[in-house]
């Protein structure tokens, strides 16, 4: 791969909704770049379209219009497996993205039969141990693991079939801080080792200045901001919704909320 | 000192199973009264079975010395009795909203159902439009008539806020509402719970794993581990707790200002683990 | 042998053991991590005493059905003497009486029993598949096929069972298979409401975008991830609906539609003794107590069974 194309290109990106006597429209004109390898935040208001990028992405949403590029090729809504394949999305709840009534073994195996990989076994444990889940786990069903487990599981489950993008939507949002500083570190070592790009989206401004290099902020289907990380750490964004996120961000503050207007 | 709203002593619940009986909360003792208290902890800890057991919704077996809500105890009262209560005088945001909302039911039924008042559809309607709008979302008219699915995590949780704003209840118990909403719109929305902790004298339990928003929204923390209360603080002094868990969890949080490399991960020790009576 | 092995083999097979195995949190096999999740079902139905009462009642049933031949001295078909063994009361040899082709009733009632196990066992597997397989594909699908599908449904709802059979046993003549035809016709419309309504829960979950997005096709997702999400509350169904199942064909033999003489099946065995009701009580109200019994052993059952599957719907 040539080093200087971006690993995912996604030019003018509109997703309509169309729910019969509503129509939304989720996004207006997206576009970004990502480098191979690198990780890239998506905040912004809630609503604004976030979880929509990542389900287009992922092949989840079948009508979009815009270019959309990843490793090159041109993704199409109708896509054969081997696109499928290398972009694996992690999603918000853990606990309502497991199979309730297939074992771990189960949930990580289908994904490898259906795309005809044979040496399962293989595979398998050594996914397991790249999201640090002993063997012991293999058994069990999702009700039998905790939060961070399951998180876990949902991971080895999107790295089984080794992509190249990795769509993390909150991944940690619903985890303690406890259990999301485990998977902050075993997602930022495991793009290292693996050569992953990701995109995460999050709330949390902290979260992605850990995991991310860059980030863009979204509000009602468009992108008002690109930034790099250390701005961020610093504090340097320009767009006054973006301000307005990094004061929210800082805690509870009756005069701070007076002061939010609706940009 | 006015009457507290909540007296909760030595509060135990335990699960049985056929793999043997699980303590979850273990002699939990606090009072509330029109105040915002918050409960931290990780997760399994017992913050949402101890939440779900004032309301006698815990699947899990009961016992209490006391629980006590305006005065009248909780213990043992009757579907009816519990049917004034419930989603009338207390009511409870659940952690998940994708499981709390009927998946098959338009957002604007639900929202009817949960104010089951007298009064015209119309207006009942009105109101929760107003609901809608008051937990900042731009077109409520749409989410009014979509079913959950159609709706983005966070407009589920706020629905399930507002869902609570129209019964207006004595005491909110609110488990992890905000989690995923965007930091804008949670101040604003934990604004309106502080309004009405403030105008109309409700207590407010808020259970949440963001301890940096709990020092600046809540007046007092109940830090919980392994079913246990370990500490109890003032919400403006929790960065400086003494006990070496608390002291964990807010080592754990990642920092705006001065990201590291690692996280640092709670080492826990069993020594915190306090013996129970009986 | 000496004692201390056979001490041995002993405490291997004792209850703890045999427990920590199935509960463990750490299975080793996909099977050890089914059997655990098996036994704790078991142990909570085993907990609710109606519950076993009804799973008593059905394999005593089971067991009347398969021991047949051993429990009883007389044959169900085969008369005895016309005029000594007719209207014999209960006790004696004939320990609930005869009837008026002078036959032992217990044997008709026994041998009975399987009549009613086949008619159940082949309507469950007609209908409970047809209803979860157009239940699930119509919810899963959407668009024109669900509304196509649902339509269909609905006109088979609307076919009254009793009239329907009727129908048959006019056209066809009666018989075990238009009786079981009959009631398998009637009963998956309702299985596949379920099915739908079950379906349409789960059909935009996370776990099952997860599966599309692995490349799982929608055939391999409804029978890998959606049907095992409708099963439990259609085996509570299905478990429920046997005692209607029971009382169908009873009420069809009542009406000599069911299944033809000298076979023994219970409804018509109520409905042959009710002209001598005052006289002859016992001709029809030890089938009729039979019935009655396996209704309720089969309600029990299902009600268990609700509490252990699908424990949203207490
Ligand atoms: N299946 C759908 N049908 C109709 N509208 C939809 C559907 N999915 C999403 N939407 C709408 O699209 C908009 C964007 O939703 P999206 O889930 O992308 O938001 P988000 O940025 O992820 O928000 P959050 O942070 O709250 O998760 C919302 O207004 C939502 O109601
Ligand atoms: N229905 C149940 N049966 C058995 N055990 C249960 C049940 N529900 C909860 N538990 C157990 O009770 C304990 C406390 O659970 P609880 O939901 O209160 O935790 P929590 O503090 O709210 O955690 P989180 O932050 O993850 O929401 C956990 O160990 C859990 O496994
Ligand atoms: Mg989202
Ligand atoms: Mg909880």
């Amino acid at each position: 791969m040539n080093d200087n194309m971006p690993m995912v290109e996604v030019k003018n990106l509109d997703v309509t909704f169309d729910t019969g006597r509503h129509r939304v429209r989720a996004l207006a004109g997206v576009s970004f770049a990502i480098a191979p390898g690198e990780s890239f935040g998506l905040v912004g208001e809630s609503g604004s379209g976030k979880t929509t990028v990542l389900r287009v992405l992922a092949g989840l949403i079948r009508q979009w219009n815009g270019g959309i590029t990843v490793a090159g090729k041109p993704l199409t809504p109708d896509r054969d497996k081997d696109a499928k394949r290398a972009i694996q999305m992690v999603f918000q709840d853990p606990y309502g993205s497991l199979h309730p009534k297939h074992t771990v073994d189960r949930i990580l195996a289908e994904p490898l039969q259906i795309h005809g990989i044979g040496d399962i076994e293989n595979r398998m444990k050594d996914t397991l141990e790249q999201v640090q889940l002993g063997a012991a786990f293999r058994f069990r069903y999702p009700h039998q693991l905790s939060g961070g487990q399951r998180q876990r599981v949902a991971i080895a489950r999107a790295l089984i079939l080794r992509p190249k993008l990795l769509l993390l939507d909150e991944p940690t949002s619903a985890l303690d801080v406890s259990i999301q500083a485990e998977v902050l570190n075993l997602l930022a070592k495991l793009r290292h080792e693996l050569d992953l790009t990701y995109i995460l989206v999050s709330h949390d401004l902290a979260v992605v200045a850990q995991l991310c290099h860059r980030l863009a902020i979204m509000r009602t289907g468009e992108i008002v901001e690109t930034a790099d990380s250390e701005k961020l750490a610093k504090g340097e964004l320009t767009h006054p919704y973006s301000r307005q996120l990094l004061t929210a961000s800082k805690g509870f503050d009756r005069a701070a909320i007076a002061a939010f207007t609706d940009l | 000192m006015t009457q507290p709203i909540l007296e909760v002593e030595k509060l135990n619940i335990r699960f049985h199973s056929a793999s043997g009986t699980n303590h979850v909360v273990r002699d939990v003792s606090f009072t509330l009264g029109r105040e915002k208290l918050a409960i931290v902890g990780e997760s399994g800890s017992g913050k949402s079975q101890t939440a779900r057991a004032i309301l006698g919704l815990t699947p899990g077996q009961v016992s209490a010395q006391k629980l006590a809500f305006d005065g009248q105890s909780l213990l043992g009262l009757s579907n009816a009795e519990w049917r004034k209560i419930r989603g009338r005088r207390i009511t409870m945001v659940m952690q998940d909203p994708k499981y709390s909302l009927n998946p098959v039911m338009r957002i604007g039924d639900q929202l009817l159902e949960a104010a089951a008042r007298k009064g015209s559809r119309a207006a009942l309607k009105t109101r929760a439009l107003e609901m809608l709008q008051a937990v900042k979302i731009r077109d409520p008219e749409r989410v009014f008539r979509a079913f959950p699915h159609e709706l983005s995590g966070g407009m589920g949780q706020r629905v399930m806020i507002a869902m609570m704003l129209v019964t207006e209840p004595e005491l909110l118990i609110a488990d992890e509402p905000t989690s995923a909403l965007d930091v804008t719109v949670r101040l604003q929305v934990l604004a309106i719970l502080d309004d009405l902790v403030k105008t109309r004298d409700m207590g407010l339990i808020f259970i949440s794993h963001d301890l940096n928003l709990v020092s600046t929204f809540c007046d007092r923390v109940l830090v919980m581990y392994a079913g246990q209360i370990l500490e109890e603080l003032d919400a403006k002094h929790l960065q400086d707790a003494k006990h070496p868990y608390t002291r964990g969890l807010l080592a754990c949080t990642p920092n705006l200002e001065n990201p590291v490399a690692v996280l640092p991960t709670l080492q826990r020790d069993p020594s915190w683990m306090a013996p129970v009576d009986r | 042998m000496s004692s201390t092995a056979s001490t041995g083999w002993v405490i291997a097979l004792t209850p703890p053991e045999w427990r920590r195995w199935l509960l463990t949190d750490t299975p080793q096999s996909r099977w050890q991590a089914r059997a655990g999740r098996a036994y704790l079902g078991w142990a909570a139905f085993a907990r609710n005493p109606l519950a076993m009462l009804g799973l008593l009642i059905v394999l005593v049933l089971i067991g009347m059905a398969i021991f047949a031949p051993l429990i009883t001295s007389y044959s169900p078909v085969v008369s005895g003497d016309t005029v000594a063994d007719r209207f014999l009361p209960p006790g004696g040899d004939h320990w609930l009486g005869t009837d008026g082709h002078s036959w032992d009733i217990w044997s008709r009632i026994v041998y009975g029993s399987r009549t009613s196990l086949l008619i159940i066992f082949m309507v469950a597997i007609t209908a409970a598949p047809v209803g979860i397989i157009i239940g699930t594909t119509a919810g899963y699908l959407g668009g024109w096929i669900d509304t196509a599908l649902m339509r269909l449904t609905d006109t088979f709802l609307a076919l009254p069972k009793l009239v329907l059979a009727l129908a048959f046993a006019a056209a066809l003549g009666a018989g075990m298979e238009n009786l079981i035809l009959a009631i398998a016709i009637t009963s998956w419309p309702p299985y596949a409401r379920i099915a739908r309504a079950e379906t349409l829960t789960v059909r935009n979950t996370d776990y099952i975008a997860a599966a599309q997005m692995s490349g799982a096709s929608s055939l391999r997702i409804l029978i890998g991830h959606i049907m095992p999400m409708c099963l439990p509350s259609l085996i509570v169904r299905v478990t429920l609906d046997m005692a209607g199942i029971i009382l169908t064909a009873a009420g069809l033999g009542f009406l000599g539609l069911g299944v033809p003489l000298p076979q023994p099946e219970w409804g018509s065995m109520v409905a042959d003794g009710r002209s001598d009701i005052l006289n002859q009580w016992w001709v029809c109200t030890y089938p009729g107590i039979a019935i009655f019994i396996v209704s309720l052993g089969f309600n029990l059952m299902g009600d268990g069974l609700r509490d252990v599957l699908d424990p949203r719907e207490q």
